[in-house]
């Protein structure tokens, strides 16, 4: 029995009085491909966002990689270096090309040299294969191109979780599918991800475990064959008739 | 104008005006802009007529009628502008009271300066070094006007007058405010609610008084604050105004920038582990900075041309010089002269600034 990479146990979270997580328990083994589904307003963005306290969670527990996350904040260096995250606006950083975005966090967070720093960034440039516009700024690049580059400028920190939020929702339709392509050869490679998205087909494809949640609660977490054929909920099969059409 | 047809202005750049015969090119060309509808021709017409009359004026005053060499006398007999006066009077208009045989030391550190802005324009020169470059520029500049420390005759500060005066209050004031604003646009959007309340103090009391009730008391209740012993001479003391006023308004355009950040670049940054200060370094103040160029040029510019109002308390800036070369009974009554040629200093370094600060937006648009 190996210990979880994370591990959330009775974990909730209030917006003020609004109580947007309720009861979460969730064990994540290194390796497990999660995919977070439901309707929106569940929190599932929310719950991801307390695993590297881009949110503050008030009651319950949240470890990560062996450390616990304090509800004020404790340890929350350790647990980012290892945690990497990538966003639905891609979040890119505007005034910095392609390169410096990728090697801004090794240089000054992990103190690399600039000139392995780069290396790496190539490599992983290579990995979601835009090595060929290395010095070009995010706003040159597709929608596709610049989730791809924050893909890679996640992994430039090596991290043993990647966070996915919503990675596509915020492209054109044929955009899509190259960055699902590049979640899956990391997938491959045994990276433990974690992914909220809406994406079934990516879900059976390489989730371990579904999850579902509704209004602050997992109601449902099942392999994807079992899943996606016979929920237990009604409420699942409610989105999942929504959703699958 | 015929809307939508005509798109391009410039002769040298319409293929369809260049495929023309020569003068036709300019017949169509002027067909097009200034004679398309009859509204357009009277307009055309009118503004032409102006623009000739006023260029007539202009020419006739500055030029043909103007008196270049002779005495006040030969400039009352004429109808133009006496250059002679200023001829006369340019020594002292842009120099003061600092004493005519020193007068070689301003005039040396101007051309420095002159130097040190044209070295600075590039974006890829901006390192430390020149931050340490402009430090010494400074400190040059005190010990060159001073004298003493040099083997030169002393000229004291309170003979410092015109351009250099002006030049160093609207410097200094730049170079202090700029950083001073930067911090306190950040106090006030700091968590800690004792900075937060000192910045919003401080920038709102600032920015409701008028700069020249910060002169006034700069040169009157100032002193009584300072520690016994302690005399700052009325001219840093004004500089010390100039400095506390603008970084007020400084604040508040910095703070403009960074609330145009979106929250996402914060998240992100957060994401990739680094801490608060690194993130305001690399990706939020750099991000804020350039958006607000545009009005952070437009207080400098302000800045500029309030460093005008120590005349106030007997500073003897560019502005003063002027209203005292007035006073020269050999030379009565050119008042006219002597302020245009003021006011053409002055937007001489404004519409630097300016055209710089558009220069500036157009290369950082690019990333």
């Amino acid at each position: 029995m190996t210990t979880p990479i994370i591990e959330i146990s009775e974990m909730h979270k209030w917006f003020d009085d609004f109580h947007v997580l309720k009861d979460i328990n969730l064990k994540i083994d290194k390796g497990e491909k999660i995919v977070i589904c439901g309707p929106s307003g569940s929190g599932k963005s929310t719950l991801v966002r307390c695993l590297n306290n881009l949110e503050k969670y008030q009651s319950g527990k949240i470890i990560v990689n062996g450390h616990l996350l304090g509800k004020r904040g404790q340890n929350v260096e350790l647990i980012r270096k290892e945690v990497g995250m990538v966003f639905q606006n891609f979040n890119l950083f505007p005034h910095k090309n392609i390169l410096d975005n990728l090697t801004l966090a090794p240089i000054w967070v992990r103190n690399m040299p600039k000139k392995e720093a780069e290396e790496r960034a190539m490599e992983y440039l290579s990995l979601v294969k835009i090595d060929d516009q290395t010095y070009k700024f995010p706003a040159q690049l597709s929608g596709g191109q610049q989730q791809r580059v924050a893909i890679a400028r996640a992994l430039c920190m090596q991290p043993k979780i990647m966070l996915f939020d919503e990675p596509t929702s915020a492209l054109d339709p044929e955009m899509v599918k190259e960055v699902l392509d590049v979640m899956e050869d990391l997938a491959a490679k045994g990276m433990t991800m974690l992914v909220v998205s809406h994406e079934m087909g990516f879900a059976k494809q390489i989730a371990d475990k579904v999850l579902f949640m509704d209004e602050g609660r997992i109601l449902e977490s099942a392999v994807p064959e079992l899943f996606f054929k016979c929920p237990k909920h009604a409420r699942t099969k409610e989105f999942l008739a929504q959703v699958l059409h | 104008m015929g809307a939508g047809q005509v798109k391009s202005i410039k002769i040298s750049k319409n293929p369809e005006l260049l495929a023309l015969p020569y003068l036709k090119r300019y017949h169509v060309w002027l067909k097009k802009n200034l004679f398309a509808t009859p509204i357009d021709t009277l307009m055309s017409i009118t503004i032409i007529f102006i623009l000739w009359k006023m260029t007539s004026f202009l020419w006739d005053w500055l030029l043909t009628s103007a008196v270049w060499v002779g005495t006040a006398e030969n400039c009352r007999q004429a109808q133009g502008a006496c250059i002679a006066f200023l001829l006369e009077k340019a020594p002292f208009i842009l120099f003061g009271f600092y004493p005519q045989e020193s007068i070689w030391r301003p005039l040396l550190l101007f051309c420095f300066f002159i130097l040190l802005i044209a070295f600075s324009k590039k974006r890829e020169r901006w390192n430390l070094n020149l931050g340490i470059f402009w430090c010494a520029f400074l400190a040059l500049f005190f010990i060159f006007m001073d004298g003493s420390f040099i083997g030169l005759k002393r000229v004291g500060i309170e003979k410092w007058g015109g351009l250099p005066l002006t030049l160093m209050l609207a410097v200094l004031g730049i170079g202090f405010s700029y950083p001073l604003g930067i911090a306190l646009a950040l106090g006030r959007k700091s968590k800690l609610p004792v900075l937060k309340g000192l910045s919003i103090i401080y920038i709102e009391s600032i920015r409701g008084v008028p700069l020249i009730s910060l002169l006034f008391m700069s040169s009157v209740m100032m002193p009584l604050f300072l520690p016994e012993g302690v005399t700052l001479h009325k001219l840093l003391r004004a500089q010390l105004a100039i400095i506390f006023f603008s970084s007020a308004y400084m604040a508040e355009v910095v703070r403009g920038g960074l609330e145009a950040i979106p929250q996402g670049q914060w998240e992100a940054a957060r994401a990739l582990g680094l801490n608060k200060m690194r993130i305001l370094q690399l990706v939020v103040l750099p991000q804020a900075l350039r958006v607000v160029i545009a009005p952070t040029v437009n207080t400098f510019i302000g800045l500029f041309k309030d460093t005008s109002l120590v005349i106030i308390i007997a500073l003897f800036d560019l502005m003063y010089t002027a209203k005292a070369s007035l006073k020269d009974p050999e030379w009565l009554g050119f008042s006219v002269e002597a302020y245009m040629f003021v006011a053409l200093i002055y937007f001489v370094f404004c519409f630097s600034m300016s055209k710089y600060s558009r220069r500036l937006e157009r290369e950082m648009s690019k990333g």
